[in-house]
């Protein structure tokens, strides 16, 4: 299992909160640039693996390695190695676009002379220059995704974990989400994603689908849908999450 | 009826629910009675006392031994005078001073009474009293000594003076005032608190969207803190009876009542604060700040409202605490009856009414 | 007349600054499932609590069963059921309790509706006892409808009920709702999912406060202006790129396996011209073929 070239590594991951198995001992490795879609019901454990993967959560038993750094004890440089960036925390709603980014940055501890270069570069990405004073809560939902996602790669982490970064925004604002996306798996950077929504689970290059803890189907989109005999996505996830047995979160 | 009452059996449910209200509700009352009865009142060790004996004879001396014998004192031997006193209770250090007047063993063997005057510094009340307890039943001990051996009733008087704060306010007062504290706690703190999070929750939305009458929804909060701080008051009371020794002088009934008024108004001011609030954190800066912190300050148990500025005076009337405090003592420390509270009453019924009024009409029936 | 009516329906915050909802008109018939189907922030929510009586409209009128939202606001809470966007029942309290609780403060009990909701509630009962804080969404979700629907309202306000929840306990959702239209409730009902549309009778979509269509999402289908075509090719990537740089194509938008096009000019060799492209870019693999449209191309040329 162990693959030098793996940015995340994992092997019999588990984790046990008492009795309760939240993961149990799921094994799987993402490539340098790999767009790594994680799916599962509401329960399966999405969440404590990612917990696990950012070094925020200590596993029960099983290794893992995100960029070549133990998850047991090398947590901190876990920490500098990766970007973060959920649907419920992104910015700071009361502080402005610069601010936000020159905060995110100062936590990386990115030197000023690059922090400003590469705030320039972000806002025009993203054609937010003429808001860079603006207050993030001013910001339509669309737009602070895509600043959130930004901030996550200002210290170009080896890998960017985003959960559901996607959610409620509209159709074409998700899209150029994706943009963003693929130009950031283009750089080298790894991206692991998790969504509700199956048309994106076809971007990835590869789709991790968790049922009750354990991975029930590992594979790219088409050969899941081989495999399957399905149509869509949609019908391969409604196909294996209908086989969970567990109901509780 | 019943739609009322399955809101309060859910008001109950919460609070029971949750260790941390539990905890609050009946942690903190215990707290501060103990804090406020044991802590800060009795245990007073290595008080620097002088003893300014214009006598030098064998009854003062062996006194002044006793007294240095004790080590709740530190004694220091030195001849002031009236002025020199005051001087020293104004740098602070000396606590009490001890005065034997000249002639004392001659007044006490040939008059069968002597003297000694015990000046206390009583800005601060308790101990004040604390220290000239402590001194008078060493002297009395004293002449309890003489009498078995000498077979004759000499009697040693002490006379006593307080300076600086001659009513000695503070000492059995702070029974009124935690009481004023912790019904303001609970009643406000914990009722405004309770419904904005409903608020916050969601919850509210759900109660608007429904046929339920939105202002019952709001009193049927109160109700299971209308009981809980009578539950309060209770304990309160019975610890300062049975564990301080502290009696209730007058009516257990009036007090009760008045309580149960004071209570409401403390109710209407929450339910006035949730109001004007949309956050739990906000109702509790507005609760602490705007009601804790002046019914600490100006309820008079801590302070004395004499020694304040006159504007402060002036303000501290609009705290219905400082008007629960005055009944309070009236009743449980002197022993009055309704006729030397009515006013009091009056005002606080008053300020009652207008709270619940203002609250009522500013209740919102919609989200914004 | 209608269940639910709005006549230009307008909300602002922080007076004016922020626009809400903007002239917004639409109604829903007699035990309709009736779709309000947008992004967050495009004033989903403004119209659901001007409807639900919670907040007050700055423009225009809206009448539900007949009462007017402003003026009748009571007659309106005594027969809609509310399920608002986040969970709100209480975390503290059991399912049986929160259920009970709900049944009361609407005058009736659990016995009197349980036919409404017993093939919902059957699911969650073996829970109970537990505390409702303790439930998994999918099963919070099910507590909040039972509790919305217990006394038997004519109009049910669904506000986003399966957002953040996974298709599989969405898909029940969904039957469920079928289920009590079936039982003659009408259903208003609001989503960010453009593939939940086809599941309602008709629907409005709606982008920054304002409606952009009220119709079935076969007729919103069917009124989509161009010819539609899905490609994929090996490379989807590159193919996005190079189909986005060619004078030929009007719009490209990826669509799961495939990317969703209009032509510049839809002739009957449009598609060899662009097979010719693609080929000349040595593009392989290349799939064309046109497509009905969905809801979500529909919003996306709406909105533009």
């Amino acid at each position: 299992m162990s693959n030098p070239q793996a940015v995340i590594w994992a092997d019999k991951l588990s984790k046990h909160f008492g009795e309760f198995v939240a993961v149990n001992q799921i094994s799987f490795s993402v490539q340098k640039g790999e767009i790594f879609g994680f799916l599962g019901a509401n329960g399966a454990g999405k969440t404590t693996a990612m917990r696990m993967l950012c070094g925020l959560l200590l596993p029960t038993s099983g290794s893992a390695a995100i960029a070549g750094y133990d998850v047991y004890t090398q947590t901190e440089q876990i920490k500098q190695n990766i970007g973060y960036m959920s649907q419920r925390f992104s910015l700071y709603e009361d502080l402005t676009v610069a601010e936000n980014i020159r905060f995110f940055g100062g936590i990386y501890g990115l030197p000023d002379k690059q922090l400003k270069l590469k705030t320039d570069e972000l806002l025009h990405t993203l054609q937010l220059h003429t808001e860079a004073k603006t207050l993030v809560s001013a910001l339509p939902l669309g737009w602070k995704q895509k600043l959130a996602f930004s901030v996550a790669i200002l210290h170009e982490p080896a890998i960017v974990f985003l959960d559901e970064p996607t959610g409620g925004v509209d159709p074409i604002t998700r899209r150029q989400f994706w943009d963003l996306i693929y130009a950031a798996a283009q750089q080298g950077i790894t991206l692991f994603v998790t969504t509700h929504y199956m048309d994106e689970a076809e971007y990835c290059n590869r789709i991790c689908m968790l049922v009750d803890g354990e991975i029930k189907a590992l594979d790219t989109p088409a050969n899941l849908k081989k495999q399957h005999q399905a149509q869509t996505m949609d019908d391969v996830f409604y196909h294996l999450a209908r086989t969970a047995k567990r109901t509780a979160d | 009826m019943k739609r009322f009452f399955a809101f309060v059996r859910k008001e109950f449910h919460h609070v029971f629910r949750d260790p941390k209200t539990m905890l609050l509700l009946f942690g903190v009352p215990v707290a501060q009675i103990l804090l406020f009865g044991f802590a800060l009142t009795n245990e007073i060790k290595n008080a620097h006392i002088i003893i300014t004996d214009n006598a030098q004879d064998i009854a003062s001396k062996q006194i002044a031994a006793k007294l240095a014998a004790n080590t709740n004192f530190i004694t220091h031997q030195k001849q002031l005078n009236p002025q020199q006193i005051e001087e020293t209770f104004r740098q602070g250090k000396v606590k009490l001073v001890v005065i034997f007047p000249p002639n004392f063993n001659h007044d006490l063997l040939h008059l069968q009474k002597a003297q000694v005057q015990i000046i206390a510094d009583a800005s601060d009340p308790n101990t004040a009293n604390t220290l000239t307890t402590y001194a008078t039943a060493i002297i009395m001990d004293y002449q309890k000594q003489l009498w078995q051996n000498t077979n004759l009733p000499l009697s040693i008087h002490t006379d006593m003076r307080m300076i600086y704060n001659p009513e000695l306010k503070g000492i059995t007062n702070f029974v009124p005032g935690v009481m004023a504290l912790v019904l303001m706690l609970i009643c406000v703190l914990m009722t405004s608190v309770s419904i904005v999070r409903e608020k916050e929750l969601g919850t509210m939305e759900v109660l608007l969207v429904s046929p339920f009458n939105a202002v019952l929804v709001v009193i049927s909060k109160a109700v299971p803190y209308f009981f809980l701080s009578l539950v309060n008051l209770t304990v309160i009371l019975l610890l300062s009876v049975l564990v301080m020794g502290m009696p209730v002088a007058g009516s257990w009934v009036l007090l009760y009542a008045i309580s149960a008024l004071f209570i409401l108004t403390a109710l209407s001011l929450g339910l006035l604060i949730s109001n004007v609030t949309n956050s739990q954190q906000t109702a509790m800066l507005i609760s602490l700040m705007g009601m804790l912190l002046p019914t600490l300050i100006f309820t008079g148990f801590m302070f004395p409202i004499e020694n304040m500025p006159l504007p402060l005076q002036v303000m501290s009337n609009i705290f219905p605490s400082k008007w629960y405090y005055i009944i309070v003592k009236n009743v449980m420390i002197k022993g009055l009856g309704f006729t030397a509270i009515w006013k009091e009453t009056l005002i606080l019924l008053t300020a009652t009414l207008l709270l619940m009024t203002i609250s009522i009409a500013k209740f919102k029936t919609r989200l914004a | 007349m209608a269940d639910v009516i709005l006549q230009n329906i307008g909300k602002t915050y922080n007076k004016g600054a922020v626009k809400a909802v903007t002239d917004a008109s639409f109604t829903v018939e007699q035990g309709e499932l009736f779709g309000l189907i947008g992004p967050d922030g495009a004033g989903k929510t403004s119209i659901f609590r001007i409807l639900t009586t919670l907040l007050l409209p700055d423009a225009g009128q809206a009448w539900v069963l007949g009462n007017d939202v402003v003026k009748n606001y009571k007659a309106i809470r005594q027969q809609v059921g509310y399920m608002p966007g986040r969970f709100s029942l209480y975390q503290d309290l059991t399912v049986e309790e929160n259920l009970r609780f709900f049944a009361t403060v609407f005058n009736t009990t659990i016995q009197q509706n349980y036919h409404l909701i017993s093939d919902i509630y059957v699911q969650i009962e073996p829970f109970k006892h537990r505390r409702a804080g303790n439930l998994s969404g999918g099963m919070k979700q099910k507590l909040a409808l039972c509790c919305a629907l217990i006394h038997k309202p004519k109009v049910l306000f669904l506000d986003e009920p399966t957002t953040g929840v996974d298709t599989v306990s969405r898909k029940e959702f969904w039957l469920m709702l079928n289920n009590l239209q079936q039982q003659g409730i009408t259903i208003l009902v609001s989503t960010p999912y453009m593939d939940e549309a086809t599941l309602c009778r008709r629907i409005a979509l709606i982008q920054e406060g304002k409606i952009l269509s009220v119709e079935t999402p076969q007729q919103i289908t069917a009124a989509f202006p161009f010819a539609l075509y899905a490609i994929k090719a090996a490379q989807m990537n590159l193919l996005l790129s190079h189909l986005r740089q060619s004078p030929l194509i009007h719009t490209c938008h990826t669509f799961g396996e495939y990317h969703h096009i209009t032509f510049a000019q839809n002739t009957p060799h449009s598609q060899s011209h662009l097979l010719g492209y693609l080929a000349a870019l040595s593009h392989t693999q290349v799939e064309l073929k046109p497509i009905v449209p969905t809801i979500e191309d529909c919003f996306i040329n709406l909105m533009n």
